[in-house]
């Protein structure tokens, strides 16, 4: 297992180096959008006046680099700073949307990926039936669309004419854990649908392309029945990209949500950034990216660490 | 069925109504039914069972424009979530009421000296902050001097830039002197910044806790998400029909819409414009389309050529089709703009001055006489100004054809838009909110040494009645040099304007609404909460 350790140890702090050069594209970026804070802040009601105090206020006459530093300063000893705008400390602005998002994210990922597996196990099995091809083309059809147009078309069937769910998925603390599936089921729904598709598909791409090698051609040839030589057989085999595909699609659910919070109004991480990108609020933008690019980080070393456990192969690389 | 039985029925009928056991739309149905005539049955409902607004419920009501980074500082005021807001869980000196005119809220009554530079407010003795805390004169000084001095950053500085001195006589009365006469100050102490808040021993204000001495006091909320509030018992003024008040925030048009249709909210502060015929064939919901204030401009550099020559001016205003405009982009939700920014929802609107219409044949002709033909110019314009800004934009240029003008529409980054094209472009779209009086719009944006003077438009006549108008305390006299103003501005001025848009809202039948619906702000001048009632 040492040998994992290391590789670990290794990737996070490729990782860190990763989040820092992140930062500073993060900022620079921020620094190049027209306008500034302060005309951001102070909208049509900005003076030349006014701008000048706010900007002498929040510290914006310093240089870019020297804001920066201080930014970073803060950040390597676990300060993230403020909101530029309202003056809550990162934390508290990001903590419970950061759950929120992961919640929705956690509620999307455990119906799709047992869906998508499963599914894409069955399409192997009946590859090129009529099953299969009607599977291909409803989960192809539903990741083609946009989210916010897969949102409506549920919100329009499943809320305003059969009024099976909410077409808000407005959420209080004090909802029971029964009724915050049922606010966000349909949020949670248009995920699923996005999402399905390139998993099952890949499952299925990766179990046939093993369905070909001399060992399935032994165990066909021992009468073993075709579902288990899929299951016991080729899915073993199949683990890596299948892994890896999933992972890519678990940090999609928490990263590119955006349009689903907004279509069904839910209060997650998606909103807060647009909101602060379009009030130059510096830090939650940084704090936000940072976030996302973490989890890209974080769940890829994950997708290797288990494509290596599910392949001792690849733990002896020649 | 025989005439007693109909009559048992009407007095049945009459009752259920009396208790609120039945909506209006039921109780005329069932009474046509029963051998009424409707405007019968119309007039029974009001007179006879239905006299006063019903308190109770939970007032459910969706926002648009709320941003995740607001917060309770009046000064920082900027979306409609934080405007709002200010108007159901603050209150302010005096208030816009549902027929136009000004009213009392945390002032009791006001006047001004001779020449309207000094204005005494008696203030209300029965006001009480949410915390328990009585309201007096030093919670309005502080308030007010929140937005003042060197070191503020308030959005409303300019507007009390020409205050000296704000004191106070005894808890309740105060006193506020003026560098100058302003007989609209009243008025400019609606304005969505000048919230009250309480004091602090040292003179501030706490905004920080959003206490406040509004209809309604914040029970729990998030900036961005929503708001529970409930009724606060001492407040001062009538309404306040509903226990509770849960503000929701549905930045997207089509969430909030939805919402309405599935009754998830009870009223909705903005219809989009392109679905609003659709919408109409619901009948549970009820759409109100209101004349306001707010404008669509398109100023003109008056100081840079060709827009210095008064007939290029006026011949880009003739080379217009507002009709089509208003038809095309504003969905007919709009009151036709005739180049002079005071609108009808506005006191002292001048009545009866000739409508500019659409005359391609007169454009040219001016044109000429400028030596001007064959004029090209660029129109700056971004999506953000309004909902079809760029079309608009494109339309105008395709009727100024006619008039043998070139118009080329440049589309600008919506991001920035104030502060890099307006201004600054010589000839750009514009979009205003409503302001309460002409005075304070044109001493805003027209005046001579006005920041936003937006057309740098200088004519010596217009300014000298400004001035004369802002300290005349006679409405007879004033309404005059406000319609003198208007032909200066339409004949002589730099902006063209299209039209003045209409709030357009829409609430479930559910909710009772008064005749007259203030026009300061969307859903009632913002005040939906303590205006509005359930009907059942």
């Amino acid at each position: 297992m040492g040998d994992i350790l290391q590789l670990v140890l290794k990737r996070l702090g490729l990782g860190l180096v990763t989040l820092l050069v992140v930062s500073i594209l993060i900022f620079f970026a921020v620094e190049l959008l027209p306008g500034d804070i302060a005309e951001a802040v102070l909208g049509q009601g900005a003076t030349p006046e006014t701008v000048a105090a706010l900007r002498d206020k929040l510290g914006l006459d310093q240089p870019a680099i020297l804001r920066y530093l201080q930014w970073l300063g803060g950040a390597l000893t676990g300060d993230f700073g403020v909101s530029l705008v309202s003056g809550v400390s990162v934390g508290d602005a990001i903590g419970e949307r950061f759950v929120n998002t992961l919640f929705l994210a956690t509620y999307a990922a455990v119906i799709a990926v047992p869906i998508s597996i499963i599914l894409g196990v069955i399409v192997a099995l009946l590859r090129n039936t009529l099953f299969d091809r009607v599977a291909n083309v409803a989960t192809l059809t539903s990741i083609s669309s946009p989210e916010f147009f897969l949102g409506y078309i549920l919100i329009l069937y499943l809320a305003v004419k059969t009024q099976y769910f909410p077409a808000i998925a407005s959420i209080s603390p004090d909802m029971t854990f029964g009724e915050l599936l049922h606010r966000t089921f349909l949020p949670a729904l248009t995920l699923v649908l996005v999402v399905t598709a390139h998993m099952m598909r890949m499952t299925r791409a990766a179990i046939i392309n093993l369905l070909a090698s001399p060992y399935i051609e032994m165990a066909r040839l021992k009468g073993v029945p075709p579902w288990k030589i899929i299951v016991k057989h080729a899915l073993p085999n199949a683990w890596a990209p299948i892994i890896n595909v999933v992972a890519l699609n678990l940090a999609y659910l928490i990263t590119g949500v955006v349009l689903v919070e907004v279509v069904f109004v839910y209060p997650g991480i998606g909103q807060l950034l647009v909101d602060a990108v379009a009030k130059r609020d510096f830090p939650i933008v940084q704090a936000c990216c940072l976030i996302f690019a973490a989890t890209f980080i974080l769940l890829n070393l994950a997708a290797d660490v288990g494509a290596i456990l599910t392949n001792p192969r690849l733990r002896h690389p020649k | 069925m025989t005439k007693s039985k109909d009559q048992d029925m009407i007095n049945r009928l009459e009752s259920a109504a009396r208790t609120g056991g039945i909506t209006k739309r039921e109780f005329i149905r069932y009474s046509v039914l029963a051998g009424l005539t409707a405007t019968t049955a119309t007039g029974l409902w009001s007179t006879k069972a239905k006299a006063q607004p019903k308190s109770g419920g939970t007032f459910r009501w969706g926002l648009h424009d709320g941003n995740t980074s607001d917060n309770h500082d009046p000064g920082a005021y900027v979306t409609r979530q934080m405007i709002f807001m200010a108007h159901t869980h603050r209150s302010f000196l005096t208030m816009i009421m549902g027929d136009g005119s000004l009213g009392p809220d945390l002032a009791d009554s006001w006047e001004a000296s001779a020449d309207a530079s000094e204005w005494t407010f008696k203030l209300s003795e029965n006001a009480s902050f949410h915390s328990g805390k009585k309201f007096t004169a030093d919670d309005v000084i502080a308030s007010l001097n929140h937005h003042r001095g060197d070191d503020s950053t308030s959005a409303a500085k300019s507007l009390l830039a020409d205050v000296l001195e704000i004191t106070k006589d005894g808890d309740y009365t105060l006193v506020v002197k003026l560098s100058g006469g302003n007989a609209d100050f009243p008025w400019l102490m609606t304005d969505y910044h000048l919230a009250i808040c309480p004091a602090k021993d040292d003179g501030t204000i706490d905004w920080e806790s959003g206490d406040g001495t509004g209809p309604y006091k914040i029970d729990s909320g998030e900036f961005g998400v929503g708001f529970n509030l409930s009724r606060h018992d001492g407040w001062h003024r009538e309404g306040a029909y509903f226990d509770n008040v849960e503000i929701v925030i549905l930045n997207d048009p089509n969430a909030r819409q939805t919402a309405l249709m599935t009754g998830d909210v009870d009223a909705v502060s903005l219809i989009e414009l392109k679905t609003m015929a659709l919408l109409q064939r619901n009948p549970n919901i009820k759409i109100h389309n209101i004349p306001s204030a707010g404008a669509i401009t398109l100023p003109m550099h008056c100081n840079a050529a060709p827009f210095d020559n008064v007939d290029v001016r006026n011949a880009l205003k003739l080379a217009m089709n507002r009709d089509e405009i208003i038809e095309k982009i504003a969905f007919g939700a709009a009151t036709k703009g005739n180049d002079f920014h005071h609108s009808p929802a506005q006191p002292y609107w001048p009545d009866g001055i000739a409508q500019r219409e659409y005359d391609p044949d007169q454009a040219k002709s001016l044109l000429k006489k400028a030596g001007a033909e064959g004029l090209t110019v660029s129109l700056s314009t971004a999506d953000s100004v309004y909902a079809g800004a760029v079309d608009m934009a494109v339309l105008y240029a395709e009727q100024a054809k006619a008039a043998g003008i070139n118009i080329n529409v440049v589309r600008e980054p919506n991001d920035g838009y104030y502060s890099d094209v307006w201004l600054k472009k010589p000839f750009c779209l514009v979009s205003w909110g409503a302001r309460p009086t002409p005075d304070v719009m044109y001493t805003l944006a027209y005046k001579d040494d006005a920041a936003w003077n937006e057309s740098y438009w200088q004519n010596e006549q217009f300014n000298k009645l400004l001035l004369q108008a802002k300290a005349e305390l006679d409405d007879a006299k004033r309404a005059d040099m406000y319609r003198e103003m208007a032909i200066l501005a339409k004949d002589d001025g730099g902006t063209i304007i299209p039209f003045f848009n209409n709030f357009v809202y829409a609430n479930s039948t559910k909710v009772g609404t008064p005749d007259q619906l203030a026009a300061s702000w969307e859903n009632d001048g913002a005040r939906a909460a303590s205006r509005w009632w359930f009907e059942s």
